[in-house]
């Protein structure tokens, strides 16, 4: 009897403190934004550091969104094609294609790739630079690690997604166009101007908004997971992984929550 | 307590308190670091801390740049207590800091240039660009590696990337240096040249330094003074030939 109470006194212990432990981290994480809202808005901005993270986030990043996308739209339409032609609305096929890529597909696997790559990174930098002291030698040379480091991470992710995501969604209709080509013949002026006749404002716009939201959430997890990285180098590792599971988690919530919206709204 | 001793100069006048700490605290969780450790560093010497692992040495020297907060006493430097600084006021205080890290801590995504620039940069004094060029290539050529202008830190060797680390933190001619292990996991031969380095540096910028170390060739080279830390105190306080000479058995395992 007495060893079944201390097993469930164990478990209830073990649960305190994982309860605990998550409550403090939503509360670090709460106060990590608040202190990035507060420094962008800080005199000093870092514009060379942030011109720099926006060409190593955005351009470094547009081969693999490149391929992504093309292969997004090849895939959708060689897959879609043959229910279409069973139904004779094979002429529907670059606005089905480009709605979904819009919407839906093109943020969102986008954001997962970035947030893989992107995410991971800057987990992983931040990380070494944490536990071999870059990050305190940068405070003693009267840098401030949080302006320098995090807030121009966050703002070059929360403004180049959206703009590799639009990209994507290009590359992705290209890829649907040449998709459409394997068993048919469509000039790309015609599947282009059949693509963009489909698709209304209110397809764009929620969905470039929500692309924000992802920028967002992966600078901040990632840089969050490698600014508090600790022990020894270990801690990279798990820092560059945290930031891809849980940024990855987290844009697939934002996107729910922004469909629900979008949804209302409609 | 100790008793406070004054240091005087060949003239009898008091030697300037450059960092003053008293009755510093500073606990992790339930495990109390440094309980009660009063020390004092005077204008131009070198000052080094001995002491086993994890008796909080590197805690300490963190303290006083406010890279770590502390509980309770005081740490005072140039005559400002570290507590009562704002954010600008720490930042002054910093640049008038140079800190070697253990692990050198250059950054990896910058060359050894722009390492030593980067200081330079975002100092509140505008440099130009001659100005830096001209600091740059002074700290390189203190320290003996003009040649690694241009490589990158993964390039360098371990007793190379911390005469780089030292050469970042004297381009900006510091008044104060603290090192932190700054030996550590190099050859002998190596070892002897960075405290060399550290004499010069004492010499030619007349800095006031704290050495974390447990190389007792480091200590035997640059020491002016001696402090001891054990269970969170400082356990003895004197010159090399003091702590050479004493009988206690915890200093005569640091000094066989």
């Amino acid at each position: 009897m007495s060893t079944k109470s201390t097993k469930l006194a164990d478990i209830f212990i073990n649960l305190h403190e994982k309860i605990r432990s998550a409550l403090l981290d939503v509360s670090n994480v709460f106060l990590f934004i608040l202190n990035i809202v507060k420094q962008t808005f800080s005199k000093g901005f870092e514009f060379k550091e942030f011109f720099y993270q926006c060409f190593q986030i955005g351009y470094k990043t547009l081969p693999l969104v490149s391929i992504t996308g093309m292969i997004m739209g090849l895939v959708l339409t060689i897959q879609s094609r043959p229910v279409l032609v069973d139904f004779g609305a094979v002429t529907m096929l670059p606005g089905m294609v480009t709605v979904s890529l819009i919407r839906e597909m093109g943020p969102v696997i986008t954001a997962l790739i970035c947030a893989g790559k992107i995410g991971s990174g800057i987990g992983a930098e931040l990380g070494a630079m944490k536990v071999t002291e870059q990050i305190d030698a940068m405070e003693v040379s009267s840098t401030n690690p949080m302006r320098y480091l995090v807030v121009t991470r966050v703002l070059a992710t929360t403004l180049m997604i959206p703009i590799l995501v639009l990209y994507a969604d290009i590359m992705g209709i290209l890829g649907s166009w040449a998709g459409a080509n394997i068993k048919g013949d469509v000039t790309i002026v015609l599947f282009f101007a059949q693509a963009f006749a489909s698709i209304e404002f209110i397809d764009f716009l929620p969905a470039v908004t929500k692309t924000f939201f992802f920028g967002a959430v992966i600078g901040i997890v990632g840089c969050y997971k490698g600014y508090y990285a600790s022990g020894g180098t270990s801690s990279v590792g798990v820092a560059a992984n945290s930031a891809v599971v849980l940024s990855s988690l987290l844009v697939i919530i934002v996107d729910v929550i922004a469909v629900q919206i979008t949804d209302m709204m409609l | 307590m100790m008793e406070e001793k004054i240091q005087t100069h060949k003239n009898g006048t008091p030697k300037r308190v450059v960092i003053d700490i008293k009755n510093l605290k500073k606990s992790f969780g339930k495990l109390e670091v440094l309980k009660d450790v009063n020390l004092q560093v005077y204008e131009g010497e070198n000052l080094v801390v001995l002491g086993k692992s994890g008796t909080g040495k590197s805690v300490l020297i963190k303290c006083i740049v406010g890279l770590m907060d502390f509980d309770d006493g005081n740490i005072s430097v140039f005559e400002e207590h570290i507590k009562d600084m704002n954010p600008e006021a720490l930042s002054n205080l910093r640049r008038r800091t140079g800190f070697l890290f253990q692990s050198g801590a250059l950054y990896d995504s910058m060359n050894v240039k722009q390492n030593l620039e980067f200081p330079l940069l975002r100092s509140p004094t505008k440099f130009s660009q001659e100005e830096i060029d001209k600091k740059t290539n002074e700290a390189l050529s203190h320290v003996g590696l003009e040649k690694a202008i241009l490589q990158m830190p993964s390039q360098l060797s371990g007793g190379q990337r911390k005469r780089i680390s030292l050469a970042r933190t004297i381009v900006t001619n510091p008044e104060i240096m603290l090192y932190d292990e700054p030996t550590t996991g190099l050859d002998p031969v190596t070892s002897d040249e960075i405290s060399g380095l550290i004499r010069d540096v004492q010499r030619q910028y007349k800095t006031s330094s704290i050495i974390i170390t447990h190389d007792i060739n480091c200590v035997r080279s640059v020491a002016d003074r001696i402090v001891m830390l054990k269970d969170g105190i400082v356990y003895k306080e004197g010159d090399l030939a003091s702590f050479e000479s004493s009988d206690d058995q915890e200093i005569k395992s640091f000094f066989k």
